[in-house]
């Protein structure tokens, strides 16, 4: 429960040169701030775009609120963002996780704001914390977020939850970083995971959340906590190529 | 849809104001709703939370013998931890809080988070989990907590205000939870404003089975039958799970659009089924108390009373939805 303790937003390293400079996603280059703030305004974008399909899939095995919600609480982050231009990837994390807990409530808040911030915590603790981080670094990162939202949701692979969107994104993510792919490369394999990972939660039976009260009536509906994540990631991608263009 | 707001983004800010203006014995500060005198030195606070769309829990039953302090999150999103965690503080008197919170995920994650962040007050938690439609735990998030939260809230309401111990209240907390349980059964489906139509479909022919309070679909339809018949249902999968025996305390519960007149004639079949069991029905509530917005249906508790839980039911209330004895 550690990712869940601490409620003070990140303070980040403070070093290095802030997101305006040369933003980076290409090659084999480092992620840097600008980099993380696209990731978020991306998948705020996103969200917002897909609202009314997310809250459309919770309604049918949920309670018709999840769209609703994550729009108002990335929302929230972009405001945050603007108001406190973060200085490293890490800060920008843990200022989008804190938001998101600040702001969300449900059991969404906590487990996505949970995640971010122990990937920026995560970040902050590795070798050379500052304004840009490894494709390595990011892919333990993500992974480690992920691993956050297991243990705060006691959930697994199989249960009908966003794990079985994002556990797939990070070994995916992880092996193309393995690879030796090129980081575009590397986020469009995740997104394509968190994808299909998705839509393989359709015939699956809930076990965790609200959509586990309805048992077996659960079959046959994507699952939007998995569906939401899925967005999350594809903006990985997304912001991978805006970053880069330049 | 035909919706008595402003704009559904601001429909629980605006609730709350009306309620601050309503309810000269409660105070709303930045969507905590807390009892105006403040806490008294010695006492142990209570506070709960949720969702709204559930009116009059919780907020209804902060006041005298009941909750010092409720915390309301949007239309049937938990509360997030700032507001839990000024609650908590809000009301400590020196004794500790005690948290009565709901088994949803939601709900449970956010008040841990709450309670591991005000470390500067001793804080213990109780989980109300009496909903048997969930079956089993083991492959669900577990049983929900529904209708005994209003039994949970009072019993240990009553013991906090004679001044018993946090553990105490704790434990008197714990033992009604776990002499209780529901079921539910709907008839519509809700609907929230901020999505402006129903949650479900449900045909004409057809009720909703073992249904929550979040206007979630239930286990099971069932097709529409005589209030006799659906009642049966419901004191059924009671009984199944903890058999009746002994003074009973019994709430039927409507879910926010079922006509008094029609609880009544639910009362009455449950009634005569607790005695057909050889129990009897020694306290009740029947009424609108943990409602789903505007849903049609309702839901039956049952608590398995003992002289203390009894004592402690009959002792003064007074709050906006519960009253009575002082």
């Amino acid at each position: 429960m550690n990712a869940a303790t601490d409620g003070a937003t990140g303070s980040g390293t403070g070093a290095g040169t802030g997101g305006g400079a040369g933003a980076a996603a290409g090659g084999g280059g480092g992620l840097d701030t600008a980099f993380v703030v696209a990731w978020l305004e991306e998948a705020a974008g996103e969200i917002a775009r897909q609202r009314d399909r997310l809250t459309e899939l919770d309604a049918a095995i949920g309670d018709a609120d999840h769209g609703t919600n994550l729009d108002r609480g990335f929302s929230e982050v972009l405001r945050a963002l603007r108001e406190t231009p973060p200085s490293s990837p890490a800060q920008a994390l843990m200022a989008a996780g804190a938001t998101l807990i600040r702001r969300v409530g449900g059991a969404s808040g906590p487990l996505y704001g949970s995640a971010f911030r122990q990937m920026g915590r995560t970040l902050d603790s590795g070798e050379a914390p500052g304004a840009s981080v490894t494709p390595a670094a990011f892919a333990e990162a993500f992974g480690a977020g992920v691993t956050a939202v297991e243990r705060l949701g006691k959930a697994a692979a199989g249960d009908k939850t966003m794990i079985d969107a994002l556990a797939p994104a990070s070994r995916a993510l992880s092996q193309a970083v393995r690879d030796g792919l090129e980081t575009r490369e590397a986020l469009t394999r995740a997104a394509r995971a968190a994808a299909d990972g998705a839509r393989a939660t359709v015939p699956m039976t809930a076990r965790r959340g609200r959509a586990s009260y309805l048992g077996e009536r659960s079959v046959g509906h994507e699952d939007p906590g998995a569906a939401s994540a899925a967005l999350i990631v594809a903006a990985l991608a997304t912001a991978a190529s805006r970053t880069a263009a330049g | 849809m035909k919706k008595l707001i402003n704009a559904a983004e601001s429909l629980v800010d605006d609730a709350l104001t009306g309620m601050a203006a309503a309810c000269p014995g409660l105070r709303v500060r930045d969507r905590v709703v807390l009892r105006a005198e403040g806490p008294r030195p010695g006492k142990v606070g209570l506070v709960s939370g949720g969702g709204s769309g559930h009116e009059p829990l919780h907020a209804g039953f902060v006041g005298y013998g009941m909750l010092d302090a409720a915390c309301p999150g949007e239309v049937f999103t938990s509360p997030v931890p700032d507001q839990i965690m000024e609650a908590t503080r809000a009301v400590d008197g020196g004794a500790g809080v005690l948290h009565v919170v709901k088994n949803y995920t939601g709900d449970v994650l956010n008040f841990e988070m709450a309670a591991e962040l005000c470390d500067d007050v001793t804080v213990a938690s109780v989980l109300v989990e009496d909903d048997v439609a969930v079956q089993d735990s083991l492959y669900t998030a577990g049983r929900r907590g529904t209708g005994a939260t209003v039994f949970v809230e009072k019993i240990a309401g009553a013991l906090a205000e004679e001044g018993a111990p946090l553990a105490e209240v704790a434990r008197v907390a714990e033992e009604t939870g776990r002499r209780s349980r529901s079921f539910g059964i709907a008839l519509t489906s809700c609907t929230t404003p901020a999505a402006g139509r129903p949650t479900f479909d449900l045909p004409a022919g057809e009720v909703e089975l073992g249904i929550g309070i979040h206007g979630e679909p239930g286990r099971t339809r069932a097709p529409f039958a005589p209030a006799g018949e659906l009642a049966a249902v419901a004191m059924d999968a009671i009984h199944g799970d903890l058999p009746l025996e002994g003074d009973l305390l019994v709430m039927v519960n409507g879910m926010g659009g079922t006509p008094l007149l029609e609880l009544y004639v639910v009362f009455a079949e449950v009634e005569a089924y607790a005695r057909g069991k050889g129990a009897r029905v020694a306290r009740s509530l029947v009424g609108n108390y943990v409602t789903s917005l505007d849903m049609q249906g309702f839901s039956v508790t049952v608590c398995r009373l003992d002289d203390e839980l009894t004592r402690l039911w009959d002792a003064p209330v007074e709050t906006p939805a519960l009253r009575w004895g002082r």
